[in-house]
């Protein structure tokens, strides 16, 4: 799907996003006019060498960064130019976050770390309790619930990851390889579990991935290269 | 308190580093309940005083007596509402570390000067009757196990011989601070079996003013009422004369603000430290909190709450176990109180958390401005 001029109604519309860091004197354009377009419901993958920005864009999309120049659009918000508290409330409302490394807190169970985004909304003990259980059900670990990370497999932790990422309900999930430090049947699980979310709950899913196999099952595989997108394709 | 279990979780990370850290507290916080102690033990005359009552020595030393006879002459100075007397009487109970104050006063007008210290109508009568009669303390009577009715043996020293004293009555304090190690006999069972020269004369008046706030035109009528006859006086209030025997000790209260502030100094630093060190640790979680929508704000918070609840926590263990240790006088019965009063323990508890929050800032300042990008990046 190519980038449309006004973004018409897609729910995410970047536009001439450049993003330039300074290493000592050297200056270093990690995206250069970047344009892009991602529909509700949309499963977009990102692909590309190391180095060429994929996870500085996720960064951008997610409100972690703030471009050089250009602009990101959310559901009709531009995040770009809001202050660092309106975007940490914006990112706790529509972003969801999974990692490579799971980054679960090592001292909270399962269930205390899928709560963690709850905690900053005004919900009760009760009903923060019901969305963990139905989120954890949704990843197919209810009898998981009181299980640190050091108890559980890989495909069990990104589980929870996803988990607490879809917990407080985000506008998209922003996945940083996903599956990168996952076993080919665990990666697998995760992938169904990403693409049943796209496909039974409406969520927009962008992932960054290094593995092909991975991007075949997004709905959309985009290549970034030194900063700008280089091929767009169809699958699936 | 939703954010109580991830706080508590934090505190079990390191379960050894945590406990030696709520200890740390603990130690510096029972050391400070004991100092605090200590020092309000060395006011404690200085503290209780009574606001309307002055002292009368002789102009040239406390150990110097008065006349009896100027007793009906300072009842006619205006201002002047009561009159009673005592001497020192410096007594050994069986061995010389058996040391507490012994006054011969005046069996009519001592227990109505001193108010504060409350005995019952029956013990009261028992000690106007008998001129053997003498009243403890309660914490002195609890000290040598004694009780109503006992024979008290003293060895005079200033005052030579085998003194036999009934204990007739146990005073007990109507102020937490009062001093309870008090022993009172009678002057006229001293003047009686005591030496010559003890004819006539007593150790200090103690006056009653009618209204507090005279107290300075009515000392200074006193020391002029008596000034260039052969027994000079000396009037100030109590409060001063006690302060005065608090300083011929030394600077009580700056030795023990300097030993407070090296604990508390030491305790910033090691806190300060270990507070830093986790941090440090747990710079990928706290970058994955911003990620999900936690602020700077709420991250600093965070880190601040660990640390004042491992220094409420660690505060309240020590104060607590300061003033259980503080209950049995430890000093025995060298303090004529040893007590640790609420406000300290509350003063005590506020040192504890702001020490705490003081040693939070830095590391709860790192972990506030922590870039989320650049910490996932070294993660």
């Amino acid at each position: 799907m190519p980038a449309t001029e006004n973004g018409g109604d897609s729910l995410i519309v970047v536009r001439d996003l450049d993003k330039r860091y300074t290493r000592g004197s050297e200056e270093i354009d990690v995206l250069q006019g970047l344009n892009l377009d991602v529909k509700k419901g949309e499963f977009v993958a990102f692909m590309g060498p190391s180095g060429s920005g994929k996870t500085t864009l996720l960064n951008l999309l997610g409100g972690l960064d703030v471009p050089t120049s250009g602009s990101v659009t959310v559901a009709g918000d531009e995040i770009t130019h809001l202050s660092g508290k309106r975007l940490t409330e914006w990112r706790a409302r529509h972003v969801g976050f999974v990692f490579q490394m799971y980054n679960l807190l090592p001292v909270l169970t399962a269930a205390r770390n899928v709560e963690l985004p709850l905690l900053l909304t005004r919900l009760s003990r009760p009903e923060r309790a019901k969305r963990v259980e139905t989120a954890l059900r949704l990843v197919g670990l209810q009898d998981r619930t009181a299980h640190y990370p050091r108890q559980l497999s890989g495909g069990q932790l990104q589980r929870v990851a996803i988990a607490r990422a879809i917990i407080a309900d985000p506008t998209f999930l922003l996945c940083d390889e996903p599956t990168g430090d996952l076993d080919g049947k665990s990666a697998g699980e995760i992938l169904d579990l990403l693409q049943a979310l796209v496909a039974d709950h409406g969520k927009t899913v962008l992932m960054v991935t290094h593995d092909p196999r991975a991007a075949e099952r997004a709905g959309r595989s985009l290549h970034l290269d030194k900063g700008a997108l280089v091929t767009k394709g169809a699958a699936a | 308190m939703k954010f109580l279990p991830l706080l508590l979780a934090n505190l079990s990370r390191k379960k050894i580093r945590t406990a030696l850290t709520v200890g740390s507290f603990a130690v510096a916080l029972f050391i400070f309940g004991l100092l605090v102690a200590v020092r309000d033990a060395f006011n404690t005359g200085v503290d209780m005083a009574g606001v309307d009552r002055l002292v009368i020595t002789n102009r040239t030393s406390i150990i110097q007596p008065l006349p009896i006879a100027y007793r009906d002459q300072l009842l006619k100075i205006p201002g002047v509402a009561a009159v009673t007397h005592a001497n020192w009487f410096g007594g050994v109970y069986q061995d010389e570390r058996n040391f507490f104050p012994q006054f011969a006063v005046d069996a009519e007008t001592w227990p109505e000067m001193y108010r504060e210290f409350l005995l019952t109508e029956e013990e009261l009568k028992a000690f106007r009757s008998n001129r053997r009669a003498a009243v403890a303390g309660e914490g002195l009577a609890e000290r040598f196990g004694w009780k109503v009715g006992d024979r008290i043996p003293i060895k005079g020293a200033i005052f030579p011989g085998d003194w036999q004293f009934d204990l007739v009555g146990i005073y007990r304090a109507s102020r937490p601070r009062d001093d309870v190690t008090q022993f009172w006999f009678r002057y006229d069972y001293l003047k009686e079996n005591g030496p010559e020269w003890m004819e006539g004369i007593i150790g200090w008046y103690v006056i009653q003013l009618g209204n507090a706030d005279d107290a300075l035109p009515v000392a200074e009528a006193i020391d002029q009422r008596f000034a260039n006859s052969a027994w000079e006086t000396r009037t100030q209030t109590e409060k001063a004369l006690n302060a005065s025997f608090v300083q011929q000790m030394g600077n009580i209260e700056l030795l023990i603000l300097v030993i407070g502030s090296v604990v508390v100094f030491t305790l910033l630093l090691v806190t300060g430290n270990t507070m830093a060190a986790a941090v440090r640790e747990r710079v990928s979680e706290h970058a994955v909190l911003k990620a999900l929508g936690y602020s700077d704000r709420a991250v600093l918070w965070l880190v601040l709450a660990e640390v004042g609840l491992i220094a409420a926590v660690g505060g309240a263990i020590g104060l607590s176990a300061a003033k259980l240790f503080s209950l049995e006088d430890p000093t025995g019965g060298f303090f004529p109180s040893f007590f640790i009063s609420p406000e300290a323990l509350g003063v005590g508890f506020g040192v504890a958390v702001g020490v705490g929050l003081l040693a939070g800032v830095i590391p709860a300042l790192q972990a506030m401005r922590l870039s989320v990008v650049d910490a996932m990046r070294r993660a």
